[in-house]
């Protein structure tokens, strides 16, 4: 066979692949979402689960789910932008970052169960915090920051060098050049980063079975005081959230409708992932129009 | 003759292992251009990076001998070294501006170092953007975003941001070699103006440009400065071998 034909059968084989890749997540996403949908109605967002009779919501596992990755992000962000300023800024290369990066490179391999029943001897038991938003959210940042951490790092080192020497030769110290200038620049990474983690969290169950806890108590939504049991804002009360529900339902559920209550919540989780992954990248172009155009 | 502005005493410089630059001695005289010529990798632009210590952040860079601004050592420990950044401003090879408006691209340094009056910050954009001929250019959209102008006109407004901190001296590492004739044109005539107000150090690789602008030339080598003095007598008489080589094109 002559290169050039060579050439073109490589090209028809790679199509292939990549068409491959489109039709395995173009069938899952319409599958879940045929058979998910159609359960949507106004009392499966606005009503509690129901253990034993048909026709139970969603709405505390979906207000979990949310309120979970508020506080996660709000825990993880500062930590993972700390960790990428000082890698992608100040570490100098020597033993000790390569160690520092290997380190991130084995947390963010390792399973998140295993994770999760760290989290439960560390946070839930030895800390005290039981079953917990806050220990769910501890567990679901270790599973969060190796990532975070990776994709802000990468984005404040696409900022070429030549804007931080021109902040320097300015008289700007070191940390008004990365805080005036890189971080800025960097921001529509950092937020297409933070959002796409976000995704991540939200589909996220393995680590919360065993922190987070798999009962959603009732929640009173008129009573904001966070100190008390029923209040949506208290972090120290277990919390299902929705990717926990999806489990707990198929795997012991005993309502008669587990099935279509599944359908319906996979359906909900994957629109929300899709939504912020569209969200992402949406803002990350907004941002990025806005600070190189005219 | 002017008063020297800065001073270079035995300047050595390491790269780990390797010595970048070796024993270095060097008068800059004030309100002057002093250029710096010589072949690729012959140190020059490593040099004028002494000038304002950017070569600090260089992993393994290592630097010995003394440099002088007004009589006062830069590599003391003692010396603020953005104070020095300051008053020795610089230009790169490549313009960089900040992905912002040209208002704010000028703007940058003054609000940084502490100017918020809004009055104050439009006069000093005026006028480092009449000072760097860019002004009348770009005064009827302040607002658009330097990355939207061209090449020549990202690099004078390079040259107002610098300005606009009120340096005393600027160090220009290659200007014009990213620019265009027209615009080199503009960049040299600027040159020869701002001389009047500021004390100048510039790289290039165009030795025509050399003659053109400088006061004084430094012909590089190697790591070493093989001659240096009056521009005139370097591009006519030049004392070593080498440098006339160079300079009549024989290498380089």
């Amino acid at each position: 066979m002559n290169p050039k034909k060579v050439d073109k059968a490589a090209i028809a084989v790679l199509y292939v692949l990549a068409a491959l890749i489109v039709l395995i997540l173009a069938s899952l996403l319409a599958f879940i979402l045929i058979r998910g949908i159609p359960q949507f109605s106004w009392e499966f967002f606005t009503q509690p689960a129901k253990t034993f009779e048909e026709g139970g919501g969603i709405i505390i596992q979906l207000f979990n789910s949310f309120y979970m990755l508020l506080i996660t992000l709000l825990i993880s962000t500062p930590v993972a932008l700390g960790a990428a300023i000082y890698l992608s800024e100040y570490a100098p290369q020597n033993a000790l970052t390569d160690f520092i990066r290997t380190a991130i490179e084995v947390l963010s391999s390792l399973p998140s169960i295993v994770v999760g029943l760290f989290g439960y001897l560390i946070f839930v038991i030895q800390w005290g915090f039981g079953f917990s938003i806050l220990s769910g959210s501890l567990a679901l940042m270790i599973f969060n920051l190796p990532l975070l951490t990776r994709t802000i790092e990468d984005a404040l080192r696409a900022i070429p060098g030549a804007q931080r020497e021109a902040g320097l030769a300015l008289g700007l110290s070191r940390w008004e050049t990365v805080t005036r200038i890189v971080l800025p620049a960097a921001m529509p990474g950092i937020l297409t980063g933070v959002i796409l983690s976000a995704g991540r969290i939200f589909g996220e169950a393995a680590a919360l079975i065993y922190t987070a806890g798999q009962s959603a108590p009732a929640l009173d939504f008129t009573n904001w005081n966070p100190r008390s049991i029923s209040s949506p804002l208290n972090i120290m009360r277990p919390a299902e959230t929705l990717a926990v529900h999806i489990w707990k339902v198929n795997s012991e559920g005993i309502m008669p409708d587990g099935a279509e209550i599944s359908a319906g919540a996979s359906a909900i989780l994957i629109l929300a992932v899709l939504l912020f992954n569209l969200l992402a990248r949406y803002l990350g172009r907004k941002l990025q129009q806005k600070l190189t155009s005219a | 003759m002017n008063q020297t502005k800065m001073t270079i005493r035995d300047l050595n410089l390491w790269y780990g292992d390797f010595q970048a630059l070796h024993g270095m001695d060097l008068e800059i005289p004030e309100n002057e251009v002093t250029a710096f010529i010589g072949p690729s990798g012959c140190g020059k632009s490593t040099f004028i990076k002494t000038l304002n210590r950017m070569n600090d952040l260089v992993q393994g860079c290592r630097i010995e001998g003394n440099v002088q601004l007004d009589g006062e050592n830069i590599y003391s420990h003692r010396y603020d070294v953005n104070n020095l950044r300051k008053r020795v401003g610089m230009v790169f090879q490549q313009p960089n501006p900040f992905p912002k408006s040209i208002y704010d691209n000028i703007a940058y340094g003054p609000r940084t170092h502490g100017i918020r009056d809004k009055q104050q910050l439009d006069q000093i954009v005026e006028e480092s953007l009449k000072k760097a001929a860019i002004w009348d250019e770009v005064k009827d959209h302040l607002d658009r975003n330097a990355l939207s102008i061209s090449g020549g006109q990202q690099q004078r407004i390079c040259i107002a941001r610098a300005l606009a901190i009120q340096p005393e001296v600027l160090l220009m590492d290659e200007p014009t070699s990213a620019l265009d004739p027209i615009s080199t044109a503009k960049i040299e005539e600027l040159v020869t103006q701002l001389k009047e107000d500021y004390t100048i150090v510039m790289v290039t690789h165009n030795m025509q440009q050399a003659s053109r602008v400088s006061d004084k030339t430094a012909f590089f080598l190697n790591g070493y400065i093989v001659e240096h003095g009056d521009t005139r007598k370097i591009f006519t008489n030049p004392e070593h071998e080498q440098t006339e080589n160079y300079i009549s094109g024989r290498f380089g």
